[in-house]
């Protein structure tokens, strides 16, 4: 039997958080708040919050439903009403919650949506996602923000012009109608002021991993850390004050010389740093971490952690230029940014974190990540001459995550990565 | 080989010339041409023709490849296309195209820009980025901006500058086409027999490999043939096919469907062709206004485009009716997103419209149809012996 995992503080803040989030949700109406469905990677959260709507993230109901074991039954559900085996399952996962009666992670009810906002960024799938819920939900009004693709690996003056266009030629008259509330631009502005303090914070809390042992998991403990940054808290003194005191308890933990906190416990010794592509298997999340930390191996940066905004190359919100600023962001997100810039920010990972090898976790139903991959992967084997490995799973559907394959195939990336210690030694005597 | 059987030979060679030799030929004539390869589904090549160069189609290598490299590029979860294309830029056949437009379809497509860039194929790698706001000042502009971009490359190559007359005279060239292409489909909808949907595939996808005079000339003979009243009718139904306008279906999969009892008289095979539904204006001051105003207003519905304020359940089942179709096709690549996540939409709005239809998946590069065509013929089969 398993133990029971260890809660750090900011964990328990963080649980208070959510859960405070969704209590609102299932009272919404009550409350007199509309509620808008919208996507972590572009999400406007101080945009949202500017005309104090309450969001709703789908990828998280269905990556909370996959933790919970309930997505299978969720997918079932789907594919017994024509969606394909071959898609998107966070779709599917949600098209099924929703059809078995949308109750989310706390048990309460999400509410139907007043505004589905698309911020179509990163991800075609996002599009077709709520082309479904618009079908479902004929009574919402949809928004569709399009972020340019940074296919030259730049944002143009002329891209931030069509992203701010649609800002005030359609979400916000969109928002001012379907609220009530006018446009307050000087509200937006200390919004993107918080937003920007957050994500000073998060920086410097993932820049933590430098310190050898690593203090914290940037890619399984880390998916937990962009949860307030990502879900709607972005642009609120509480995601300020969580990061605070994340970044105080990591502080102390470097103090002590401790390493990263697991559900299995503290992990004692370091053997190998790694940089994780490709978000995680959510079905099974506690065994597959399970295996890194049975074999010492820390996460010191992932791509996945970026997905819903890119902070480690420098960028911020601006409050001086609020809806620009808002483009740039949605723009700047990791799957909107092309190969080679993906190429760079990875191998600038490798570098910075001091990283032994890099891990693609290939995940079967998200092109957005997986087509590319292996072209990426070679790039940075050739670049860093870095030992890479690969494995293959899916978010949220359990059918694609083989527990013994992945084993097999990262016991035999350790013991490369071993091999390559013991020659390294041996060439320095 | 009489007149008709000349030209459709043509086509057939043009059509799956996997080394684009009529492109090499015309751009040999001329040091300045420049070819541009372009992926599905469509890409305004009026505004290469006004600048001295040509839109070359890169549909993949079908069945006509084998795929030995670009399956060290795609996971087996991933479609087909983008691998056979890598497959033809690492062996060459693609070595004369100046530079490659990826147009926004899905994320497999807009990655593969990304690979391009990487390995350096081509002298510029531009991935299109259709607007998905349908505001005129806003995704129109957006849309102009884009094809800017394109032709900056091409002059950078060819130093050629953009005049208002040879835009819209390039314009006019396509209108002709699109024209041309629409009347074989409309004596279709009439006459089926008189050309096969396999021939129809290699006329059409021809055009998407030479010049569009020359195209539009073969159209304009094949016109006249088929305006007589040529071919024996046969106890097949008519059917619309949608959902393959990117990965291409092999011929003879094109051809299965057909001999399996049905006659296509409308599909998306070559959507991007097809894709802008009327003329678009030839005689304005500004014609790249002209091009995204006609596809703002009057492009054809596609599974990349955003959709909800026009759906596309609705379209089709009006191209349906308005082809009196007995029934529609679903035919999606394997792993394709966007048709794929299309189908239930599509599914749920004909089950509620009574419209019948089948579904199934293929890949560019599978050859053998038995299940595929029992299907059909059993659909087929289905609607003539026992629907009134």
């Amino acid at each position: 039997m398993s133990k029971e995992a260890q809660k750090e503080r900011s964990m328990v803040l963080q649980k208070e958080m959510i859960a405070g989030l969704f209590n609102d949700l299932a009272n919404a109406k009550e409350l007199g708040k509309k509620v808008c469905y919208t996507f972590i990677p572009g999400n406007l959260s101080e945009l949202i919050r500017t005309f104090d709507m309450l969001p709703v993230y789908p990828e998280i109901n269905a990556l909370q439903s996959a933790m919970r074991k309930k997505s299978a039954s969720y997918i079932k559900e789907a594919e017994r009403n024509a969606h394909s085996e071959d898609v998107c399952t966070y779709v599917k996962c949600d098209v099924g919650m929703m059809m078995k009666g949308n109750i989310g992670p706390t048990g309460q009810k999400i509410p139907e949506p007043d505004v589905l906002l698309l911020s179509y960024t990163g991800c075609f799938t996002f599009l077709k996602w709520f082309e479904t819920l618009k079908r479902e939900y004929p009574n919402a009004k949809v928004i569709m923000v399009h972020t340019p693709y940074q296919e030259n690996a730049e944002m143009t003056p002329e891209m931030t012009e069509y992203m701010v266009k649609q800002f005030t030629e359609e979400v916000i008259p969109q928002f001012e109608k379907v609220t009530g509330i006018k446009y307050d631009e000087g509200k937006l502005k200390k919004h993107l002021e918080l937003a920007k303090e957050a994500e000073d914070w998060i920086t410097k809390i993932f820049d933590t991993t430098k310190h050898k042992p690593s203090p914290i998991d940037a890619y399984f403990a880390g998916v937990y850390y962009i949860g307030p940054i990502n879900i709607g808290f972005r642009g609120t003194e509480k995601a300020v004050e969580y990061y605070r005191e994340l970044y105080s308890e990591i502080q102390e933990r470097i103090r002590l010389g401790l390493g990263p906190i697991t559900p299995e416990g503290e992990m004692k010794e370091e053997k190998y740093r790694l940089v994780v592509e490709g978000p995680p298997n959510w079905t099974s999340f506690r065994e597959f971490w399970r295996i890194f930390y049975d074999i010492g191996a820390v996460i010191v940066a992932s791509s996945y952690t970026k997905v819903g905004g890119v902070y480690d190359m420098g960028w911020r919100h601006d409050p001086s230029r609020p809806l620009e600023s808002l483009a740039e962001y949605c723009m700047n997100c990791y799957t909107n940014l092309n190969i080679p810039q993906r190429i760079d920010l990875l191998s600038k990972c490798i570098e910075n974190y001091d990283a032994d090898g890099y891990i693609t976790n290939s995940i079967k139903s998200c092109n957005s990540f997986s087509a590319g991959q292996l072209g990426m992967m070679r790039e940075i084997e050739d670049r860093l001459e870095i030992p890479v490995g690969f494995i293959e799973s899916d978010l949220v559907d359990p059918r694609y995550f083989s527990y013994s394959n992945i084993k097999n195939r990262l016991e035999s990336f350790f013991q490369m990565l071993e091999q390559r210690k013991s020659m390294e030694t041996i060439n320095e005597k | 080989m009489n007149k008709i059987e000349n030209l459709l030979e043509k086509c057939k060679e043009y059509a799956f010339d996997l080394d684009f030799n009529r492109a090499k030929q015309w751009k040999s004539e001329d040091d300045s041409r420049v070819l541009v390869g372009y992926m599905p589904i469509y890409f305004p090549r009026e505004i290469l023709h006004a600048v001295g160069a040509m839109g070359v189609g890169v549909f993949g290598g079908g069945d006509r490849k084998q795929i030995i490299k670009g399956d060290a590029y795609y996971q087996s979860y991933i479609c087909h296309i983008p691998r056979s294309i890598i497959e033809l830029a690492l062996d060459k056949h693609m070595d004369h195209l100046d530079g490659f437009i990826f147009p926004s379809i899905c994320d497999v497509i807009r990655n593969l820009s990304g690979i391009f860039k990487q390995l350096k194929i081509g002298r510029f790698v531009k991935y299109m980025d259709f607007p998905q706001n349908f505001l005129p000042e806003v995704g129109g502009k957006f849309y102009q901006d884009e094809m800017k971009h394109v032709l900056k490359y091409i002059k950078e190559l060819n130093g050629v500058e953009l005049t208002t007359e040879n835009l819209n005279h390039s314009i006019e060239l396509y209108n002709k086409n699109r024209r041309l292409i629409e009347h074989i489909y409309n004596v279709r909808q009439e006459f089926p027999w008189r050309l096969s949907i396999e021939d129809v595939y290699h006329v059409v996808r021809a055009g998407t490999v030479i010049p569009v005079e020359e195209h539009n000339e073969i159209l304009e003979e094949l016109c006249a043939i088929i305006d007589e009243d040529i071919g024996t009718p046969m106890d097949k139904i008519k059917v619309v096919v949608s959902g393959a306008f990117c990965e291409q279906p092999s011929i003879g999969l094109i051809k299965a469907i057909e001999e399996a009892g049905c006659y296509v008289v409308d599909d998306d095979y070559v959507l991007g062709s097809r894709m802008i539904l009327t003329d678009i204006d030839s005689k304005s001051d500004n014609p790249l206004e002209a091009i995204s105003n006609a596809y703002i207003y009057h492009s054809q519905y596609s599974s990349s485009i955003y959709d909800v304020h026009n759906p596309k359940e609705y379209r089709l089942a009006k191209i349906a009716k308005q082809r009196s179709a007995d029934g529609v096709i679903f035919a999606s690549a394997s792993f394709c997103d966007p048709s794929l996540l299309d189908a239930p939409i599509f599914q749920n709005a004909f089950d509620k419209l009574g419209i019948r239809y089948i579904a199934f998946q293929y890949s560019e590069n599978i050859n053998q149809y038995k299940v595929i065509k029992e299907q059909v013929g059993t659909f087929s089969d289905s609607i003539k012996l026992w629907e009134d």
